[in-house]
């Protein structure tokens, strides 16, 4: 394995019984880089971060962390990595600080090292003033700004954040993600999974969509969005109940259209002239209630390779 | 390969010893006792205080009275050994069941520890010991209160510690593998219900087995409580070596080395999939 990359996997394979919840993907990690997974959920983003966290085993394929395999150095790979799993797994008896105290003594750090770490790191999470507050009552923001900050007590090269903000309303969300920024900043390489294309498109460097245990496309924000979609989307809603009526209508405006439960996505180049492309052609018939032009997200790409859109 | 010696520096980072991991797991159950042991204290303390009234003052009187106590032995001095070791055995009930659901299912610590250079088998021996030591200060604190009541003649007793931590994990190791393989605390019940009640009423905490019928003699041999109790009573009344010593550690050992292997395995199966 070259030294510019941190974790290397090859035909990855994950089953549980008859279940195969990851199905041989490759894929690598460079040092400071942040990488995502994005897919819905059941895509296998967690199974193989599981792997990744060298906490479950490997069925087969190889996987290399650090150039370890965590068939043979599981712990060896755990001293170094940061593990923020989807449940938050507090002791909620406890406090702010003693939560990351023991977990910090999981590590073999001394009770010396455990406790500045400690200060750093309630200072990092901005739970300070809670310290000596029980975790139950705390919010999720904070609940989840608490295991971050419990995940880093090891000062680990590579942290690893399974669905990071799953839950929290957005303005927690803006600010765990102005946390992970920083650790960015500070050379710490990122492996995250999501189902929200914008926390994709804000963190990750890089990322993987996967979709039933496989990944079915690679590369930056950008380049997924210049390669499986268009510049601009046309979102055309109609005041029906099957949005498949108004299909003929429209066909042949944009690149490609998408049908939609709720509305039709017309893919174009230029959404401003499909725009009005569609109100010349649907005056005097069934007129739209509202036809809206945006940019491409991810939330396109996946549409345009998956036939599914990520939030069900 | 060049291993940096604090485990806070990036790049490989010295490996921890099996003595270092148990300590810094260990650490958690500390935490978690100095919140409770307050409470633990005070009903370990006031459990054998209302045993030893009711025993020695009220079931002694009677039987000294009728038939000179069991065996030429005053009854109070006869039965606290008996209630040491069924005390155990309750002690170690509670910190099997419930605590290990807790901690493999609704507040998931021991997949956070897994999370950390530790393997199941630290795991087990960090929480094993902490039970250990729990025991240990609660039959303490019985002997030294049945000795306050006059109930204790010989320095022996203390034997009673070691004999009622080695009974207790006797009914720890099997009860985390039972535990470990549960969805849910239903089942825990059961356990009091048709393991502690008949154990305590049967294993010649009270009376001599001997006064019980052969086929329900079976039930005390195969299990280790009376083995325990027959051990404790004997170092007790001042015989640190009790008749066929061997048979009853052998048939207690055998319990705590199946449960241990299940509840490895249970474990293994259950946290690390």
């Amino acid at each position: 394995m070259s030294p510019d990359v941190l974790l290397s996997a090859r035909g990855l394979t994950k089953t549980f019984g008859n279940f195969t919840a990851v199905d041989g993907v490759d894929f690598e990690v460079r040092p400071g880089e942040a990488f995502g997974f994005l897919g819905p959920n059941g895509a296998g983003k967690s199974s193989t971060m599981r792997m990744v966290a060298a906490v479950s085993p490997v069925t087969s394929g190889e996987l290399r962390i650090f150039g370890l395999d965590p068939a043979v150095d599981g712990p060896a790979i755990r001293a170094r990595l940061g593990n923020c799993p989807q449940q938050d797994r507090l002791d909620e008896e406890l406090s702010v600080e003693e939560n990351l105290w023991v977990y910090g003594r999981f590590f073999g750090l001394s009770k010396a090292e455990v406790r500045a770490r400690a200060d750093e790191l309630l200072d990092f999470a901005q739970l300070t003033e809670r310290r000596h507050d029980k975790v139950e009552p705390l919010s999720g923001g904070m609940k989840r700004r608490l295991v971050i900050a419990r995940s880093l007590i090891n000062n680990p090269e590579l942290l690893l954040l399974d669905e990071p903000t799953t839950g929290l309303d957005p303005q927690a969300r803006h600010v765990l993600w102005d946390r992970l920024f920083r650790l960015k900043r500070q050379g710490v390489t990122l492996i995250l999974t999501t189902h929200y294309m914008d926390e994709a498109e804000q963190l990750c460097d890089r990322l993987v969509v996967m979709d039933k245990g496989r990944i079915v496309a690679e590369g930056s924000p950008r380049q997924l969005i210049a390669e499986h979609s268009t510049r601009e989307v046309v979102e055309v809603r109609f005041d029906a109940d099957d949005h498949g009526e108004h299909r003929d209508v429209l066909d042949g405006l944009g690149e490609r259209l998408e049908v939609l439960p709720d509305r039709i996505l017309l893919y174009a180049h230029d959404g401003d002239a499909v725009a009005t492309a569609v109100t010349h052609r649907t005056r005097g018939g069934s007129e739209p209630l509202s036809t809206l032009v945006r940019r491409s997200t991810l939330e396109d790409v996946f549409l345009h390779l998956t036939g599914r859109t990520l939030v069900d | 390969m060049t291993l940096s010696s604090s485990r806070l520096t990036p790049g490989p980072r010295r490996p921890l010893s099996w003595v270092e991991r148990t300590t810094g797991l260990v650490a958690f159950h500390r935490v978690l006792l100095r919140r409770t042991w307050r409470g633990e204290a005070v009903s370990r303390f006031l459990t054998p205080v209302l045993f030893l009234a009711a025993m020695g003052v009220g079931v002694g009187g009677l039987v000294d009275r009728a038939s000179g106590g069991v065996g030429g032995v005053p009854y109070l001095r006869f039965v606290v050994p008996g209630i040491v070791l069924a005390s155990a055995m309750q002690w170690a009930v509670n910190e099997s069941m419930w605590p290990v659901l807790t901690l493999i299912k609704w507040n998931q610590m021991y997949a956070a520890m897994l999370a950390a250079p530790t393997k199941v088998a630290d795991v087990l021996r960090a929480h094993w010991l902490m039970i250990c030591v729990n025991i240990a200060w609660s039959a303490a604190v019985f002997i030294a209160v049945a000795t306050a009541f006059g109930a204790v003649h010989s320095w022996w007793a203390l034997l009673g510690i070691p004999i009622a931590v080695l009974t207790a994990m006797a009914f720890v190791t099997p009860l985390f593998w039972f535990a470990a393989a549960r969805q849910d605390e239903e089942g825990f019940t059961t356990v009091f219900r048709l393991v502690v009640t008949p154990l305590m009423l049967f294993s010649g905490t009270f009376f001599p087995i001997s006064q019980l019928p052969a086929w329900l003699q079976v039930l005390p041999w195969v299990t280790p409580l009376w083995h325990g109790t027959e051990l404790a009573r004997s170092a007790f009344l001042g015989d640190p070596v009790a008749d066929r010593w061997w048979l009853h550690l052998a048939i207690i050992a055998a319990w705590i080395v199946v449960g241990a292997w299940g509840a490895r395995r249970a474990f293994q199966r259950r946290l690390v999939a």
